[in-house]
């Protein structure tokens, strides 16, 4: 299934690091560009917090940075194996062969052909 | 007139499927959904089918424009859903794919409760074979807890529809409302089928262990049953607005979490089919416009992600963030494919989500939810993270996993292509998809302080994300399981059960052996009370007693003889 193409292992766009600058630079450019015509365009606004200067871009930010580190915090407490749900009568009899073979079952190969 | 109803042409055609092959087979399939949908885009508004059972009249066929326009978008989903599989040799999943289509069509069109039961079953009995299809331990035992669910909905929708007869005389279905046992019965049922938060397991458990083609089909019909059972059932319920919005807030945060790329856009499908609720919930004209176009345009956009993902999985054999990246050097059709997916689900202005989901925010803020125009905004900017960015980002760039495979066959990029060009035909021409909604707003998505708004909103959650890179501290994709609310029924409560069980059969035990003893100490007690004293009870006898009975015995022989 794994076609090798020889054209691939030239160098590609994004492994230029010079390529993933460029990039975020516009992003860069395009977030102050966006902030800029908060000045220039009048929004009729229908809630008093749009009115507050550069409220989506910071609402935009801060919520994001929020969900993340709030998402990182909840693995704290969540994460397990991944085969944790698999391994329940498995594991009572200690044997590691029949992990392995499950987990190698389940992992993720499509049926379909 | 007697119109054929819609789901007739997909179950005639599911058992075509069944008995041919090939071409032949793949000819029907694509033609099934064409030629029902011409037919559909010709039928009147109105009940083309009713008939009398027991004291009830059925109606399993009535249109209206609620129906007209879910069934249009099922007709399009079976279609890319089925271009997407012309590939695959299993009847299994052939034949029940088209009848899971089909039964959703009945569902949209049923007039009547009891067939929307029907239907509503039907749902679960097909769509599990699409599950059970991939044909491994871990599929089978989840198919089996998303039938479980399904089923449970359905059978509460049926106890809800028999307080509904008993209590309106009528089965009809139309405005419900939460008033008495039969409104929240079938509100409970539908809102099992929605996902509704502490409900929601069942589809982030299975969908993701579905096949590549079922995930696609799955994504498309079951929620969105149930998002228009309760724009019919339940518009303008306040409940729902709180519902929704919670249901668009707690997925984004597992999404970011979570590591098979299939089961971060399960997570994403809640947090979209929140947006409709809300909308539901509202029940102004806007906002049941608004919840109608997004479930319309969702199960494009949501199908194309899906479809971008499985033709990972079927050309990777690998969905798990972990494991890849760097996929767009060999899958450049894929890559860009999947980011116009990614851009409609995350509402760039000029992409289909853009259109509908602004829709439900100005109905929120106009009619006073405040919060939940906050929690609304946040979950945008969220779904933009995780489905706009975490899924190209993760399968196709991020670090080079130096899997080389090239794109997937024909068929699977040309039902991308379409749900593609869906996408962006409906950002850039709204107006299409407003004709078909059931109210007629005037509404204009495209002013500049939308399209500002959004813009700025979704490209400063995008410096967060590449800010958050930069510093480190976005969570890398880990190779876990996350605990969800499934964890109560899938650990919590077998194991609550088994040591209550445990417990019991000590305690069983521990009794039964102490009556034992006592029963052996009490027969003890009395044989050593009547010992040597010849009486009933005592165990050892003296011999005189016994001599004395062997006199009697003998004296009875005498005395039998002698009358004789």
């Amino acid at each position: 299934m794994e076609n090798e193409k020889p054209s691939v292992d030239k160098i590609s766009f994004f492994d230029k690091p010079k390529n993933v600058k460029r990039i975020l630079y516009l992003l860069y450019g395009s977030c102050v560009l966006l902030l800029a015509l908060d000045f220039v365009i009048h929004r009729h606004v229908m809630h008093r917090w749009e009115n507050l200067w550069g409220f989506y871009p910071l609402y935009g930010f801060v919520g994001c940075v929020v969900l993340v580190l709030v998402a990182t915090w909840m693995r704290t407490f969540l994460m397990r194996p991944e085969n944790y749900y698999d391994e329940d009568k498995s594991a009572v009899d200690e044997k590691p062969d029949t992990n392995v073979k499950q987990s190698a079952e389940s992992g993720g190969h499509d049926v379909d052909a | 007139m007697l119109e054929i109803p819609p789901f007739l042409p997909f179950f005639i055609s599911a058992v075509i499927a069944a008995v041919s092959r090939g071409s032949i087979r793949n000819v029907i399939m694509l033609a099934t959904p064409v030629l029902s949908g011409l037919h559909l885009w010709m039928v009147p508004d109105g009940i083309h089918l009713q008939f009398d059972f027991l004291d009830y009249q059925l109606i399993p066929y009535r249109v209206d424009k609620l129906s007209l326009i879910f069934g249009y978008a099922f007709h399009i989903a079976a279609f890319i859903a089925i271009i997407y599989s012309l590939h695959v040799r299993d009847t299994l999943q052939q034949v029940t794919a088209m009848m899971y289509a089909g039964s959703a069509i009945g569902a949209v069109f049923a007039g009547d409760l009891l067939s929307l039961f029907v239907f509503w079953e039907l749902l679960a009995f097909t769509s599990v074979f699409l599950i059970w299809a991939r044909r491994t331990q871990r599929s089978y035992t989840a198919g089996m807890r998303y039938l479980v669910i399904q089923v449970l909905s359905g059978i509460i929708l049926l106890v809800g529809t028999l307080f509904y007869a008993a209590e309106n005389d009528t089965l009809a279905f139309s405005f419900i409302g939460l008033e008495g046992v039969a409104g929240w019965l079938i509100f409970i049922s539908f809102g099992i089928k929605c996902a509704f938060p502490l409900v929601h397991n069942w589809l982030t458990d299975a969908y993701p262990e579905a096949t590549v083609t079922g995930t696609v089909f799955l994504s498309a019909f079951t929620t969105k049953v149930a998002v228009y059972a309760l724009a019919r059932g339940y518009p303008g319920t306040e409940l729902l607005v709180y519902i929704g919005a919670v249901m668009t807030c707690f997925p984004i945060f597992f999404a970011v979490i979570e590591n098979d790329l299939r089961r971060v856009l399960a997570y994403s499908l809640i947090n979209q089919v929140g947006f409709m609720v809300v909308g539901i919930g509202i029940g102004t004209v806007l906002a049941i416009n608004g919840a109608v176009s997004h479930a319309f345009n969702d199960v494009i956009f949501k199908g194309l992600l899906f479809m971008s993902m499985g033709a990972v999985l079927h050309m990777t054999g690998r969905i798990n963030g972990s494991d890849l990246g760097g996929l767009y050097k060999t899958m450049p059709k894929t890559t860009l494919l999947c980011i116009v997916g990614a851009a409609s689900i995350s509402a760039f202005p000029l992409f289909s989500g853009f259109v509908s989901k602004s829709m439900v925010m100005a109905a929120a803020l106009e009619n006073g939810y405040d919060w939940i125009w906050l929690m609304l905004l946040f979950a945008s900017a969220g779904v933009f993270h995780h489905a706009g960015i975490k899924i190209p980002y993760f399968a196709f760039f991020a670090h080079d996993s130096g899997i080389r495979v090239s794109d997937p066959p024909n068929n699977m990029l040309l039902a991308m292509l379409i749900a593609a060009g869906l996408c962006i035909g409906i950002g850039i021409y709204p107006a299409a998809l407003y004709s078909l909604l059931p109210y007629d707003t005037g509404y204009n998505p495209y002013d500049a302080t939308h399209v500002l708004a959004q813009t700025q909103l979704l490209l400063f959650s995008a410096l967060a994300f590449v800010w958050l890179n930069l510093r480190g501290m976005y969570p890398p994709e880990l190779r876990s399981t996350n605990l969800d609310f499934d964890w109560i029924y899938r650990r919590a409560a077998p194991n609550a059960l088994q040591s209550i069980f445990s417990f019991i059969s000590k305690v069983d035990t521990a009794l039964r052996q102490m009556f034992l003893v006592k029963l052996d100490q009490f027969l003890a007690f009395l044989s050593r009370r009547n010992e040597g004293t010849s009486g009933l009870l005592s165990r050892t006898y003296p011999a005189g007693s016994m001599v004395m009975w062997v006199a009697v015995i003998l004296a009875t022989y005498l005395f039998l003889s002698f009358i004789h």
